[in-house]
């Protein structure tokens, strides 16, 4: 067993676990933080992607031990004060989930893509957030979406 | 779908590192950015009695140019190396295949020196290197050695790495200012593994080609170099008749297997076709 001390979105959370527990899994049984969700549990889907350290990855391919000492970010974060965050707002606005089962994912990818390209096309939506499958195919809403957020994220607002 | 038992060391230094496989005599595994390790392990496809990871060694991540070469430590992530000015301006044809590899949140883990060792031969970093005669540095229990890429990718999955070895630096050949470069591929989904592809690079001077280099990725075993090809453009310049024919010369020069992906034939076909859209991209961009 590891001691895995780590930093959820700004609450300090220590935890025990086997070396091979996967980082979701810890996020999910150990923590408690049901948001992220466990699809194919191979790193194709995208369902469970979070921040470590800032940056989005996918934590069904890494260990819980991985991230001992590191900063995540999770789907339970976004809010601030009670409201949505404005990727969740867009979101919402332009049905850009159906199910929801991936919207975690979606909505943690987006962030960091839009982090990184502040004013993207079409083209370039759809090139990122296609690192998250969304069985309902509701790709459309979710580009309106990203679309929408765009400024208001790069406003800073 | 979830890792068998393994123990588990995370060393902060390469010579622990290196005496940790040591110990286990080929039985354990090298961990980088996992991005295709960690799968392996979640179906159960690979059983190591042990993991190495690397992830806490920071030595191992940088970029710098020595030498008239740009040489990355194994465990600089695929994200660093897209948004590098260095790369951008020694290597772009590296930053340009670092967009084909994966996804956003795959790129963030996924490391140059652990797709090389990985060796899967659709991917896009060994076919890079091949294209670029780059080179990789090994290091186990009696010092490094120096692999070129020729003779460090033997089949499917499979390098001459040594079970102790660790693949610590990556070495690409800066690239001559103002080469042309382009790397097309084909898949069914953007981020998915190549069928096939082609990475190309091309000087020139005038109509002339003083230099062309081609390879390939997903059309054999291993990245292969397509030199008979390159040999007809360095002979008969860059006009339309030259790419034709070093096109159908690289569907002679592949042998490629087939799968569930694709048949034997089909990937030839692309060979040809993705090699003459690459020139045509790279003399497109090449200036002299």
């Amino acid at each position: 067993m590891v001691t895995v001390r780590l930093n959820v979105n700004g609450v300090a959370h220590e935890g025990r676990c086997e070396p091979r527990k996967l980082l979701v899994d810890f996020i999910r049984e150990d923590l408690g933080l049901t948001g992220t969700h466990v699809g194919c549990e191979h790193g194709i889907c995208g369902a469970c992607t979070i921040m470590f350290n800032g940056e989005a990855a996918r934590s069904c391919i890494m260990l819980a031990v991985q991230a001992d000492g590191a900063e995540l970010a999770t789907v339970e974060g976004l809010m601030r004060d009670g409201k949505l965050h404005p990727l969740q707002e867009a979101f919402r606005e332009h049905h850009g989930l159906q199910c929801g089962f991936c919207t975690p994912g979606m909505l943690m990818t987006a962030l960091d893509f839009l982090r990184t390209n502040p004013a993207p096309s079409d083209r370039e939506i759809r090139e990122g957030i296609s690192a998250v499958l969304c069985r309902c195919t509701g790709y459309q809403g979710i580009v309106n979406a990203v679309r929408a957020a765009a400024p208001i994220l790069a406003s800073g607002r | 779908m979830k890792p068998p038992k393994f123990e588990y060391h995370a060393p902060t230094t390469l010579d622990e590192a290196i005496a940790a496989l040591g110990r286990y005599g080929g039985d354990a595994k090298v961990l980088a950015g996992g991005q295709s390790l960690m799968p392996l392990l979640n179906f159960r496809l690979a059983r190591p009695a042990a993991l190495v990871d690397l992830n806490r060694i920071a030595s191992l991540a940088y970029i710098r140019e020595q030498d008239g070469q740009v040489r990355f430590g194994a465990m600089t992530r695929q994200r660093t190396i897209e948004f590098s000015p260095v790369v951008a301006q020694r290597l772009p044809l590296l930053k340009e295949a670092t967009r084909w590899v994966g996804h956003l949140p795959i790129r963030t883990r996924g490391t140059i020196g652990g797709s090389i060792a990985h060796a899967d031969p659709s991917a896009e970093y060994p076919a890079v290197l091949a294209a670029l005669e780059g080179e990789v540095v090994a290091r186990g229990a009696t010092g490094d050695r120096v692999i070129r890429a020729a003779d460090l990718f033997q089949t499917y999955l499979t390098t001459n790495l040594a079970p102790d070895e660790i693949l610590t630096e990556v070495r690409l050949p800066a690239m001559p200012a103002g080469a042309g470069y382009a790397l097309e591929e084909f898949a069914r989904r953007h981020g998915d593994f190549a069928i096939v592809g082609i990475a190309a690079v091309v000087v020139r001077e005038g109509q002339r080609c003083t230099m062309a280099r081609l390879a390939t990725a997903g059309a054999g075993p291993v990245p292969v170099r397509l030199r008979a090809a390159e040999e007809i453009l360095e002979r008969e310049g860059l006009g339309d008749a030259a790419i034709a024919a070093a096109a159908r010369r690289a569907t002679e020069l592949v042998d490629p297997d087939a799968d569930i992906h694709a048949s034997a034939d089909y990937r030839r076909h692309l060979a040809g076709v993705l090699t003459k859209r690459a020139l045509t991209r790279a003399i497109g961009v090449a200036r002299g």
